[in-house]
């Protein structure tokens, strides 16, 4: 069987790629495209640490400032941590792992990438068309986003495409792994990595909807002014903000449960052993999908809603986080008393561990009502959010390309260096984010171009690791780039993985699978007993 | 590996993949429209009298008139399907013909509607509606957006049942091969299902 790196399926040139409907391709696509807008977001995240270096005058205008914070929070989180995951591992390893040929609707795959492409084009047009680029924040927050003159309708415009690429992945996989599961791969015989699609799928097709019809609102306003959201015409920001949330709380949930997916195949393929709690790891995915739709009004608690509301959105912020410890825990118990073989992509496993858990705690900090006073909208919620979202998700990232990255290219990378580069990714990440946990406590805004002579110290501190761990990431995708041309052939099966994509060919072929496989026991079955089965 | 160097396995057809995959669909045009629903029932919480008011300006024998297009829309296509699984490709055709036309009626309808009231000055940001209470400006706004996006969704059902026509002319669909026309007939009537709520939401809120 050739390779699905071989197999173009009779297209010539780069039509071999951008018309090809196999699941792994497309994958690669979303590799791609999605390493280029991460690097170009990386380098804003830098230039507005840049900024903070210098007190008086600033390097750049106030207002691009505010641009940089909108377009750096845009790309990363609606084009990155959002379909990270799923989109390119999702896609490449879903059908794999559960024995299937293809996702269930491949040409819908296909069009989801021209979706995300499409979507990624126009909030990049917005940077250089209109009145310059959006300065509202990620968040698009009314009434200031139907008010300012800058280029918001394109910015929203383009995150609503970005929305159906994500739906459309949803329903892809939902349907995928309800249908085309080989035979003998009954519910709990699927991969965790698999069970963290299906949790995600289901908030990307239920929520994001949601999203859909607020940005529409916010076009709608600024072309029609219809004023749902204009108090000036009797509409309430807060029903904004509301709807806002209903999205994008349980788009964070869509952000690191696959990550957390990840996490669990590469622990006990790095510990030698079977996974510890299999089941409680599975259904914490589904626990965190369905609790993590329930708790989006902790980003509200300073906006005036009632002490009910309140009090009810704090309780349920509490119990969320209990689905997640379940998976530390599992995790740390699948550790113990393991054969642990620290390759580099367990390296990575292991500080997805360390700083997810500090992102998990400060969470909570932020769920008590009394403290979420004190440190709403200063710099530890960035802190906060970047030790989840980055030290999370983009950590979990790593570490599943370093897992997969032989499986998907055929290709041996430097070990060496993928270690080598951890050094600075680690210390730069806490030198950048835990100065912004110490600077938001003492009082710091967030989204401000300038800061207190107080701050300063902190501020460079961050900035400092900001450069260092820029350097990291530089230094670990050359690692890869490098192995991608001139890397040594790699095994079918380099780490001892026992899930299905561990036992087909290097890379994958075009079919996958040449007779699809029977099932016959459960995942992770390193030694295999008879209460494995 | 010394296998053949490609795999023939027949193609893949799955008709209950693919109507999960249609109703996956239909739940997120729900939740599209949830959101709309949202606002809808907190605004007339807090605006009884306004929604009363301003929906005395709505013209409640065209809101009718288009309630029982769309539902007759809904048998016509239910038809269609029926006809086609018994090997009545004409009644088929016919009766699908007929669930477009009587879509592009809804939309006249709704186009000579809209008409009116724009006519009456009565638009989002129009000098009237800005003289009004508050209450009446997001009455008009929520009226424009939500019967809006249910135009755009009679517009794009159009288009779906027209594609599904044309497939069932060169036999792409058939009396054993549905599917398509099927789903076509699910988003149609999701399409008239969510008119059923708007009607009473504002042509019978005075």
């Amino acid at each position: 069987m050739s390779s699905y790196l071989d197999d173009n399926g009779g297209r010539r040139g780069i039509l071999g790629w951008i018309a090809s409907t196999d699941h792994k391709r497309i994958g690669v696509l979303y590799l791609a495209s999605m390493l280029i807008l991460f690097f170009i977001a990386v380098a804003i995240g830098v230039l507005m640490r840049i900024e903070q270096l210098a007190l008086d005058p600033p390097l750049f205008a106030p207002q691009v400032y505010n641009a940089f914070f909108t377009v750096h929070g845009v790309i990363m989180i609606f084009m990155f941590v959002l379909p990270g995951l799923p989109a390119v591992f999702g896609n490449f390893f879903l059908p794999i792992m559960i024995g299937a040929r293809d996702v269930a609707f491949p040409r819908l795959n296909l069009l989801s990438w021209y979706f995300f492409i499409a979507g990624a084009t126009i909030v990049i047009s917005s940077l250089f068309t209109g009145n310059g680029p959006p300065d509202t924040g990620w968040t698009f927050y009314a009434p200031f986003s139907l008010k300012t003159g800058t280029n918001v309708v394109l910015g929203v415009l383009g995150a609503f495409v970005l929305g159906f690429s994500s739906i459309l992945t949803g329903l892809n996989f939902i349907t995928t792994i309800h249908r085309l599961r080989a035979p003998g791969m009954t519910w709990h015989r699927m991969p965790l990595f698999a069970w963290s699609l299906y949790g995600t799928a289901w908030i990307q097709l239920l929520a994001t909807p949601i999203i859909g019809i607020t940005l529409l609102l916010i076009i709608a306003e600024r072309l029609f002014g219809i004023g749902v959201f204009d108090p000036a015409k009797g509409g309430d920001p807060l029903l904004y903000q509301h709807l806002f949330w209903i999205y994008s709380h349980p788009a964070v949930y869509i952000m690191i449960l696959p990550a957390m997916g990840a996490i669990s195949e590469i622990i006990p393929t790095f510990a030698h052993k079977t996974i510890f709690g299999y089941k409680a790891i599975a259904y914490s995915s589904l626990a965190i999908a369905f609790l993590g739709s329930l708790v989006w009004g902790h980003h509200m608690f300073t906006s005036g809603m009632s002490e009910t509301a309140n009090l009810v959105f704090s309780l349920l912020t509490f119990i969320v986080a209990v689905p997640s410890a379940i998976k530390v825990f599992n995790w740390t118990a699948t550790l113990y008393k393991g054969s642990i073989e620290v390759k580099a992509p367990m390296l990575y496993a292991l500080t997805f561990i360390f700083l997810f858990s500090i992102g998990g705690l400060t969470g909570l900090m932020q769920g008590a009502l009394a403290v979420n006073v004190h440190l709403h909208d200063t710099y530890f919620i960035v802190g906060h959010f970047h030790y989840v979202m980055f030290g999370g998700t983009g950590i979990g990232f790593l570490a599943a390309i370093l897992y997969w990255f032989p499986k998907m290219f055929g290709k041996t990378y430097s070990e060496k260096t993928a270690f080598l580069s951890w050094i600075p990714i680690f210390i730069g990440f806490n030198m950048l984010y835990f100065s912004m946990l110490v600077l938001g406590y003492m009082g710091m805004p967030r989204r401000y171009f300038t800061h207190l002579p107080q701050y300063h110290s902190a501020h460079v501190i961050s900035s400092i690791g900001s450069f260092i761990m820029a350097f990291g990431l530089v230094l670990f995708f050359a690692n890869l780039l490098v192995a991608l041309f001139k890397g040594k052939k790699a095994e079918q099966n380099p780490w001892g993985g026992v899930t299905l994509e561990w036992q087909i060919p290097t890379p994958p072929p075009a079919e996958n699978f040449l007779v699809i496989p029977e099932i016959k026991g459960r995942p992770y079955a390193f030694n295999r007993r008879a209460s494995d089965e | 590996m010394n296998s053949p160097p490609t795999v023939a396995h027949p193609a893949h057809k799955d008709y209950e993949g693919s109507k999960l995959g249609m109703w996956l669909f239909l739940f997120t045009e729900i939740l599209l429209f949830g959101g709309l629903f949202i606002l809808y029932s907190a605004y007339r919480a807090r605006y009884p009298l306004e929604f009363h008011n301003s929906g005395q300006h709505l013209n409640v024998v065209i809101g009718v008139v288009n309630t029982i297009i769309l539902l007759t829309s809904s048998l016509t296509v239910a038809i269609s399907i029926t006809a086609l699984r018994r090997r009545d490709r004409k009644l088929s055709l016919l009766s699908l013909s007929a669930t477009i036309a009587l879509g592009a009626a809804f939309l006249a309808n709704k186009y000579i509607e809209w008409s009116g009231e724009i006519h009456h000055g009565l638009y989002p940001n129009s000098p009237a509606l800005m003289q009004r209470p508050h209450g009446d400006q997001i009455f008009f706004g929520l009226y424009y957006s939500m019967t809006g996006l249910h135009g755009l969704h009679v517009l794009a059902g159009i288009v779906l049942l027209s594609v599904v026509l044309v497939f069932v002319i060169r036999e792409k669909i058939t009396g054993t091969d549905f599917n398509k026309l099927e789903n076509a007939g699910l988003y149609w009537h999701l399409v008239d299902v969510i008119w059923i709520f708007l009607l009473p939401l504002f042509y019978l809120a005075a």
